[in-house]
């Protein structure tokens, strides 16, 4: 399944990743997942939260660059295996990923996944057992 | 509309004799009230006899910012203090302020220059002026104030600061032109779309802009983003304040108010007058003050000089923008680098914000020169290989232009300075 994630430019200075969660906190948003990307002077956090809008009006309320991204949300057992499994097949059909995160709550587990062709990848999943 | 036909489009010698007859009378009148210019010319073995025309001009001596301070405060003003009414000053940031006194006639000759700078850019009576220089000791707001006044337009003296508030005005009471620097028109523009107001909803179609140097790059991002036609005024403070040169409606190159501020060119390391369309740094003598004369000013500013008939029919010599200050100019692994050029390069980008901050440091006995810059809104990207790609590109462009390879940093939206007055764009951290 597509859903949107909330990517932020950051500059690498002390506290700012903190800023970003207080902001969410404030606002009662909760962050379900994310990572951290960065380059030796920048780096780009990337959010799944409960609330796409809100937290992205937030963040560009406070004057932070926002970005919504597609990526897509796989859910699978919490079993051993089953993301090697998943990883085998993609690479099989030729899809790429440009970056991945996990993403877990009682009693689930997903992967976040960031393909170079979005479009091509949600077709393949469809095909996925 | 040309404010005053008889001395905009002169006939090229009848302007030479005028300006002759009254730098005859400017040399007269220093060497008898100033000790500072006497002692100046008895050095050099000149009196006011040997001044016969204007050409005689370049037997002068020279007056620098640092004579104006050696004489702070009162060294340099020839009337006697019954006759001054008004007095600015300068910030003072690096020694003394300079000053720069007024007489009642000096005054009204500024406010004639300024009206011609109006009448160029096309202001009708009907029109209203928002004057969003600063008022005060600096000369932009009070200049401005009472050019307006006196050409009979409208002027709302909104000042700098609250930029939102101004904004409601411009919008509420109909406002057609406005006078402040480029860094704060830009800022206006900035602001506007912040508050969800379109250029569409205000009347303004003028901006009369100056007080620091622009580029033609970003002339073409104000016209677009305010809807405005933008014209340069330029002036200094040592010579009046705004109205010593202006644009008409051609924008190119601005007319020089020169029956009153005699512009030379001269090369500023050797000090030898140079010609028409050669770059040098820009000198002027006030042929008309009463209060602060200066004979041969010497304003640090890079320009040129263009001598040739205007199609807007003004036949007085033109100044091309200012390329620089001859003391702005930053030296960079022994390589000149003016901050307009890095400011071109990055207003010709559609990725980045038209704010930019240069530092130049020395690490290890090497210059180093590094160029913050805030990625625009809808060019961000969540993929940092974009990202760094956006940086190798403007680097590559800034190495084309400047011949040297500078850092780049992407910072955040809104981290790089906003000018409401003269921006500043250099932070150069050497201990030299």
């Amino acid at each position: 399944m597509t859903i949107k994630q909330v990517s932020v430019f950051l500059e690498n200075k002390a506290g700012r990743t903190q800023q970003i969660a207080q902001l969410l906190a404030n606002k009662n948003i909760d962050i379900l997942a994310f990572s951290l990307a960065d380059s030796s002077e920048f780096g780009i956090l990337r959010l799944i939260v409960d609330d796409t809008e809100k937290a992205a009006q937030t963040l560009k309320d406070a004057g932070i660059a926002v970005i919504l991204t597609d990526v897509i949300r796989i859910d699978l057992p919490n079993k051993t295996g089953y993301l090697a499994h998943l990883l085998k097949y993609l690479q099989e059909n030729g899809i790429s990923i440009e970056y991945m995160y996990a993403l877990q709550g009682d009693g689930f587990c997903s992967t976040i996944i960031r393909p170079y062709h979005l479009e091509a990848c949600k077709d393949i999943l469809n095909n996925y057992k | 509309m040309i404010w005053n036909i008889n001395k905009e489009t002169m006939d090229r010698e009848q302007m030479r004799v005028l300006q002759g007859k009254r730098l005859q009378k400017l040399v007269t009148y220093v060497y008898h009230n100033l000790p500072f210019y006497r002692n100046k010319m008895q050095e050099i073995g000149i009196t006011p006899a040997d001044i016969h025309g204007i050409d005689d001009i370049i037997n002068l001596p020279f007056t620098t910012k640092q004579d104006l301070r050696d004489n702070y405060p009162y060294g340099l003003v020839s009337a006697p203090h019954s006759q001054i009414v008004r007095i600015h000053a300068s910030s003072g940031t690096t020694g003394n302020p300079t000053i720069c006194a007024y007489t009642r006639h000096d005054l009204t000759v500024w406010q004639e220059s300024v009206s011609r700078c109006l009448g160029a850019f096309g202001l009708t009576r009907e029109d209203t002026m928002s004057v969003a220089y600063g008022y005060g000791l600096f000369t932009g707001g009070l200049g401005l104030h009472y050019g307006v006044e006196n050409y009979g337009a409208t002027v709302v003296p909104a000042s700098t600061g609250n930029t939102e508030k101004h904004i409601r005005l411009i919008r509420d009471l109909g406002i057609t032109a406005i006078a402040c620097t480029p860094s704060y028109a830009l800022y206006l523009s900035e602001t506007m779309r912040k508050m969800g107001i379109t250029r569409s909803e205000l009347k303004l179609h003028i901006a009369a802009l100056g007080a620091e140097p622009w580029t033609e790059n970003m002339r073409q991002e104000i016209q677009e983003q305010l809807g405005v036609k933008a014209y340069n005024i330029y002036g200094l403070s040592e010579i009046c304040g705004p109205g010593v040169s202006y644009e008409c409606e051609c924008q190119n190159g601005s007319h020089i108010v020169e029956d009153h501020f005699y512009p030379e060119i001269i090369n500023p390391i050797t000090c030898e007058p140079m010609g028409y369309g050669e770059k040098g740094e820009l000198v002027f003598t006030t042929l008309t003050k009463d209060g602060m004369p200066l004979l041969r000013y010497r304003t640090k500013d890079l320009t040129s000089l263009i001598n040739e008939p205007c199609p807007c029919g003004r036949t007085s010599v033109r100044m091309t923008p200012i390329m620089g200050r001859s003391d702005d100019m930053l030296i960079i692994r022994g390589i000149n680098v003016f901050p307009s050029q890095v400011e071109s390069v990055i207003l010709s980008m559609k990725e980045f914000e038209p704010y930019y901050m240069i530092t130049v440091d020395r690490v290890n006995n090497l210059d180093t020169i590094e160029v913050q810059v805030e990625v625009r809104d809808g060019y961000y990207s969540d993929d940092i290989n974009e990202m760094i790609c956006l940086k190798k590109k403007l680097q590559n462009h800034l190495k084309s232009v400047l011949s040297i390879k500078a850092e780049i940093k992407l910072v955040e939206p809104n981290s790089i300075e906003r000018a409401q007055g003269k921006a500043k764009h250099v932070n150069d951290k050497r201990k030299l």
